[in-house]
C-alpha cells in the first residue's frame, strides 16, 4: 500500500508489447478515448469499457523523487502518503473509510519520474471518487498539520525497514542508485530516501511541495471503465474547474549521466548466498535502444532457454537465480543483470560467464527462433495487460503513462510497433553499444562472517 | 486489491475516437463540498453461466466464456495436494507438480519450455495443500497446440533423474535462503509451532530439508499414478473460446487419459486441537530492523457454515485498509507499514493469524495492540462500523472477477471445495444478511484469547525482555533450526 515501486517499473514496460500475429497478419491495437483540457490546465482522458460495472480514476502528478531538494530525499513518496490523510472537506481517515464504505479500493505509488494515484470501485461511486480526488488536489493544505506529517513519517520509516533494511539484499538496491548516477543527479538517490532526510522533512516542506507540484496544470486524469462520457465530463468540470492553476513547473533537466569506467563495490549483508549486480546506463523510455534492451533482457534471463539462465542455473548449476531487466525511466534508463550464486560458488566465475554471453550476443545476432520466441511472449503479455482497466498498470494507468511520455494516450500500437520493427541485427547492435564491459557498475554482496 | 475487467476489443481493428462536443466552461456553480456525494444504488455484477460437460473418459470440463480479449486460461486441477503426502514424504505433491514440465512425452525440459514460450503461452505447475494444478494462459489462436503441451506435461511426465536432482538442489538452497528473510521465517515458524511437526499443516507444502532428501523418482511417479487421474480432476477453461470449439480439442488431448485401478482413499486430515494455553515464541533474527509478529490459532475449514460471517468479521479486524488492526498499528501508532489478518481455509481447519512487521523498538507495544484489538473484536461491534465493512466486503467483490486468471481461480475454488454453483452469485446477498449478532458469535467462537499462539521473528537481544514484561503469556525462545527441521 502506498508503496514505492521503482523496481516494478521495468517489468511494466516489458509487459507492454505487441499484438498476436494472427492469420490475417498483425492486428492493430487500439483503445478508444476522448480527451480535453480544463481552463486550469488539468488534462483529462476518458476511456469507456463497460464489461463490468466498475470505474477507475487514475491521476498522475508529473513529479517524482527526481525533483527532490538536497537533504530531502524520500520526500515525494512521503508526500504521496499525506495525500490520503484528509483535505479541507474530508476529515482525517475519511478518505479511506468513505471509499471502502462504497466498495472502492485505492492506492498510490512514487517513482523517480512521477506520482500516481488510483481509485477503483462501483460505477455508482464515481461522483464520490471525483469529489475526493478534487478535494485533495485543491485543498490539501487547509487541514494539513505537523502531526499528520509525523504520523506518516513513522509509517514510511517502517516501509523503509520492511522493504529495504529487513529484506535480504535490500540495502544493495539502495547502493546501486548512488553508484550508477553522479552526485546531484536526480536519480542518484533512492525513492524511499534516507532515514535522516525523512526525519528532517517538515510541515513547511509539505506546503512548498504542494504549491510547486500539485497543481492541475501539472497533472493528468484518466477515467476508465463503465462511464457515460458526457455525464463524466460534466462531473469532472463540476469538481475540478474551481481549482486554480499553479505556476508552470520547470522540467527536471540535468546533464546526461554517463559512466566513464568501471565502478566496483563490495558490501556484506545478513544473507546466505553471494550476489552479483552488473548495471549500465541506457537510453530513456521510448528512446532508440530502449525496446531492443527489453528484448535483450528476455534473451538473457527470460525462461529456461534464455542464455544466462540456461548456462548458469540449468547447465552449470552454479547460480540459484538470474534476472535481467531494462528499467525504463524518462531521463535515462538502467539495465541490470543480477545473479545469486549457489553456496560455495565464485562470483568471479559467474561474472566471466555473464561477460561471455553478453559478448556472444554482441558478436552474432540471435537466431530467428530465439528472437520470435521472445517476441511472441512480449506480444501475448500485451494482451494479458488488456484484461484490466484499473489498478496499478491497468489500461487507465498505461494511458496516463503513454500520455505523459508521448502526448498520445492510445500509444499501444506505436509501442508494440517498436518491438515488431526489431530485427536480430538490432539486438546485437544494442548490446554492443549500450552494454560495454568497461563502462558499468559492479556490486557484490557477500554473506556476513558467522559470529 | 484492484478492480476491473475489460471489454474493449483488443487485437481487432477498433479505433473509434468519438470526439465529444465540448461543453462551455465557466458559468458554473461552485460544487457543494459540505458532505460527500452519496453513492447511487450499487450496480449488479452478472457472471456468465459455467457450462459443464464431461469427456468420454469422465474428465469434467467447465467453461466460462469471456470474449473481450483473445486469450484463454486453462487450468487442470487435480483434487489432491500436499495433504495427500504420506508421513515422511512431506513435499511429494509439490515436487511431483514441479517435475511435470521437466520432461514429458519424451521431450526434454528445455524443448518443452521452448515450445510453450514460442506460442506466447505461459505454463505453470504447482501444488497447494488441497490440490495440484497445471495452469496455462495462451493466445486464443494457439489454444489447440498449447492444450497439447499441457496434456503432455500433466498426463505423461517422464521424471528424469538428473532434473529431479537439479530441482532438489534448487529447493534445498531455497530453504537455506529462507533463513535470510524474517517474513519467510515467520510464515514457516507460525504453522510449525501451532500444528507441530507431525500434522501436515505444520510444514509448508514444499516439505523440509530431510523430507526433500528422501523423495526419489519412485515416490513421485507413485504420487502421480495415484492422484493424477480423470476421475480426480477438473479441466477449467475461461476466455475467448466456446464449449463447441473446446470439446473436440479437449477430447483429442485428454480423452485417452485413463485411471488405473480404484481411487485411493483420501488420507483423513486430522482436525488439529487448539493449543492448550497461550504461548509466545521468539525466533532470533540478530540485527533485524523489524520484528515479524504473528498471533493466531487453528481456524476453520472452507466448508464452515460461518464462512460469510467470518469473512465480514475478518474484513473489519484485518482484511482491509481501514480495518481495526491497520488503523491501530499503522495509522494511529506508526509501528508498522501495514497490519493484516486472515483465515486460511482448507479442507480441514487451516490457521487464522493476525500479523505485521513492526519496528524492533516497538515490538512489545505492538504486541499489546494486537491483543487489544483481538480482545475488542470479541465485543459487540457498532452498527455503522459493521455496515461499512459489509458494504466493502460486498461491493468490492466484483473486483475479484477481473481477468481470465482470476475467474479460473474462482472456479478452481468451486471445484476443490465442491461449492454450489450459486456460491458467487449469492455472495453479495449473503453478506448483506449478516447481523451484528453473527459477527459477535463467530468472534467469540473462534478467537479464543487464552489459547492464542504468538510467534515473533526478530532481534532477540532487543525484544525478549520487553516482550516478557508484557506478561501476555509464557515466552519460549526457539532456535531457527527447530522450526525448519
Amino acid at each position: 500500500m502506498r508503496s514505492t515501486i521503482r523496481a516494478l517499473v521495468a517489468a511494466a514496460i516489458v509487459a507492454v508489447a505487441a499484438a498476436p500475429a494472427g492469420a490475417q497478419g498483425p492486428a492493430r491495437l487500439a483503445v478508444p478515448y476522448t480527451e480535453f483540457t480544463l481552463a486550469n490546465g488539468l488534462h483529462v482522458i476518458l476511456h469507456r469499457d463497460a464489461s463490468v460495472p466498475i470505474v477507475t480514476v487514475n491521476v498522475w502528478y508529473h513529479v517524482g523523487s527526481g525533483s527532490e531538494k538536497p537533504g530531502r530525499t524520500g520526500f515525494a513518496h512521503l508526500f504521496e502518503h499525506l495525500m490520503f490523510e484528509g483535505s479541507k472537506n474530508v476529515p482525517e481517515g475519511s478518505f479511506d473509510t468513505w471509499l471502502e464504505g462504497a466498495g472502492a479500493n485505492n492506492n498510490g505509488s512514487t517513482t523517480v519520474d512521477r506520482t500516481n494515484y488510483y481509485i477503483d470501485g462501483p460505477s455508482s461511486a464515481l461522483d464520490l471518487m471525483l469529489f475526493l480526488e478534487s478535494d485533495r488536489m485543491g485543498y490539501l493544505l487547509d487541514t494539513m498539520t505537523p502531526a499528520r506529517v509525523d504520523g506518516q513519517r513513522d509509517v514510511v520509516k517502517n516501509e523503509r525497514r520492511q522493504s529495504y533494511e529487513n529484506r535480504p539484499y535490500g540495502m544493495a538496491e539502495l547502493e546501486l542508485d548512488a553508484m550508477l548516477f553522479p552526485p546531484g543527479h536526480p536519480y542518484s538517490w533512492s525513492t524511499i530516501g534516507s532515514m535522516e532526510d525523512l526525519t528532517a522533512a517538515s510541515h513547511e516542506d509539505v506546503q512548498e511541495f504542494f504549491r510547486t507540484y500539485y497543481a492541475p496544470n501539472n497533472a493528468s486524469l484518466v477515467i476508465g471503465g463503465d462511464i457515460d462520457p458526457v455525464k463524466t465530463r460534466a462531473m469532472v468540470e463540476k469538481w475540478f474547474n474551481e481549482i486554480p492553476r499553479g505556476k508552470p513547473v520547470m522540467p527536471v533537466a540535468p546533464p546526461a549521466a554517463m559512466l566513464t569506467g568501471v565502478t566496483k563495490k563490495s558490501m556484506t549483508d545478513r544473507v546466505q548466498l553471494p550476489r552479483l549486480y552488473l548495471g549500465w546506463l541506457t537510453p530513456g523510455t521510448y528512446r532508440p535502444g530502449d525496446a531492443a534492451l527489453d528484448v535483450v533482457s528476455s534473451l538473457l534471463a527470460g525462461g529456461k532457454n534464455s542464455r544466462l539462465y540456461k548456462r548458469l542455473v540449468y547447465d552449470l548449476q552454479i547460480a540459484q537465480d538470474v534476472s535481467a531487466y531494462q528499467q525504463s525511466q524518462a531521463l535515462g534508463s538502467v539495465f541490470m543483470v543480477v545473479v545469486t550464486a549457489r553456496p560455495g560458488k565464485d562470483l568471479g566465475e559467474i561474472r566471466t560467464i555473464v561477460d561471455e554471453e553478453i559478448d556472444r550476443l554482441a558478436g552474432a545476432p540471435p537466431e530467428a527462433r530465439e528472437m520470435e520466441r521472445v517476441r511472441n511472449q512480449i506480444e501475448a503479455s500485451f494482451l494479458r495487460r488488456a484484461e484490466r482497466v484499473g489498478g496499478m498498470y491497468g489500461k487507465a494507468d498505461l494511458m496516463n503513462a503513454y500520455y505523459t511520455a508521448t502526448g498520445t494516450p492510445d500509444y499501444f500500437e506505436e509501442d508494440m510497433a517498436r518491438y515488431r520493427a526489431l530485427d536480430p541485427a538490432d539486438i546485437s547492435s544494442a548490446v554492443g553499444t549500450f552494454l560495454p564491459r568497461d563502462r558499468r557498475v559492479e556490486l557484490t554482496v557477500m554473506p556476513e562472517a558467522k559470529k | 486489491m484492484t478492480g476491473v475487467r475489460s471489454r474493449s476489443r483488443w487485437g481487432r481493428t477498433f479505433a473509434a475516437l468519438a470526439l465529444l462536443a465540448s461543453t462551455p466552461l465557466g458559468a458554473q456553480q461552485a460544487p457543494d463540498r459540505s458532505k460527500p456525494p452519496a453513492p447511487g444504488p450499487a450496480p449488479m455484477l452478472t457472471l456468465p453461466a459455467i457450462q459443464k460437460f464431461a469427456l468420454g473418459n469422465g474428465l469434467r470440463v467447465w467453461v466460462l466464456e469471456q470474449h473481450e480479449v483473445p486469450i484463454v486460461q486453462a487450468n487442470l486441477v487435480v483434487l489432491s495436494g500436499a495433504s495427500a503426502d504420506v508421513p515422511g514424504q512431506f513435499g511429494a505433491a509439490s515436487l511431483t507438480a514441479a517435475m511435470l514440465d521437466e520432461g514429458a512425452a519424451g521431450k526434454a525440459a528445455l524443448a518443452l519450455a521452448d515450445e510453450v514460450e514460442f506460442l506466447g503461452a505461459q505454463l505453470s505447475t504447482s501444488a497447494s495443500f488441497d490440490a495440484s494444478a497445471v495452469r496455462l494462459s495462451t493466445p486464443a489462436a494457439k489454444l489447440n497446440e498449447a492444450l497439447g503441451l499441457m496434456a503432455q506435461v500433466a498426463l505423461t511426465p517422464d521424471f528424469p533423474t538428473q532434473e529431479l536432482e537439479r530441482l532438489r538442489t534448487e529447493r534445498l538452497t531455497a530453504l537455506l535462503q529462507a533463513r535470510d528473510d524474517a517474513a519467510t521465517l515467520s510464515s514457516i515458524a507460525f504453522p510449525r509451532l501451532l500444528y507441530g511437526p507431525e500434522h501436515r499443516y505444520g510444514t509448508s507444502a514444499g516439505g523440509t530439508e530431510s523430507s526433500l532428501k528422501t523423495l526419489g523418482v519412485g515416490e513421485l511417479r507413485g504420487f502421480h499414478r495415484a492422484h493424477y487421474r480423470p476421475d480426480n480432476a477438473v479441466l477449467i477453461v475461461v476466455g475467448d473460446v466456446t464449449p463447441g470449439t473446446l470439446r473436440p480439442l479437449a477430447e483429442a488431448r485428454f480423452g485417452s487419459w485413463k485411471a488405473e485401478g480404484p481411487m485411493p482413499a483420501a488420507l483423513p486430515i486430522r482436525q488439529s486441537p487448539q493449543p492448550g494455553k497461550r504461548q509466545i515464541y521468539i525466533v532470533d533474527k540478530p540485527g533485524a530492523a523489524q520484528s515479524q509478529i504473528r498471533v493466531g490459532l487453528v481456524g476453520v475449514p472452507r466448508s464452515t457454515s460461518d464462512y460469510i460471517a467470518l469473512d465480514v468479521m475478518n474484513t473489519l479486524l484485518g482484511g482491509s485498509f481501514t480495518s481495526r488492526l491497520n488503523t491501530n498499528l499503522r495509522e494511529q501508532h506508526g509501528y508498522a507499514y501495514g497490519a493484516f489478518s486472515r483465515f486460511d481455509m482448507r479442507r480441514a481447519a487451516g490457521p487464522f493469524s493476525a500479523y505485521a512487521g513492526v519496528q524492533t523498538d516497538k515490538t512489545a507495544d505492538a504486541l499489546k495492540e494486537f491483543f487489544n484489538e483481538l480482545t475488542a473484536v470479541v465485543k459487540p461491534v457498532p452498527v455503522d462500523e459493521l455496515e461499512r465493512f459489509k458494504n466493502y466486503t460486498a461491493l468490492s467483490f466484483a473486483g475479484e472477477f477481473e481477468t481470465t486468471g482470476q475467474l479460473a481461480g474462482k472456479l478452481e475454488e468451486m471445484a476443490v471445495y465442491a461449492l454450489p454453483d450459486d456460491v458467487f452469485s449469492g455472495y453479495v446477498g449473503a453478506v448483506q444478511k449478516i447481523a451484528p449478532g453473527d459477527v459477535l458469535r463467530v468472534a467469540k467462537q473462534y478467537l479464543l484469547l487464552d489459547r492464542l499462539v504468538v510467534t515473533i521473528v526478530g532481534d532477540r537481544a532487543s525484544i525478549e525482555a520487553p516482550v516478557r514484561a508484557t506478561n501476555l503469556g509464557p515466552v519460549t525462545v526457539v532456535p531457527v533450526a527447530d522450526v525448519m527441521k
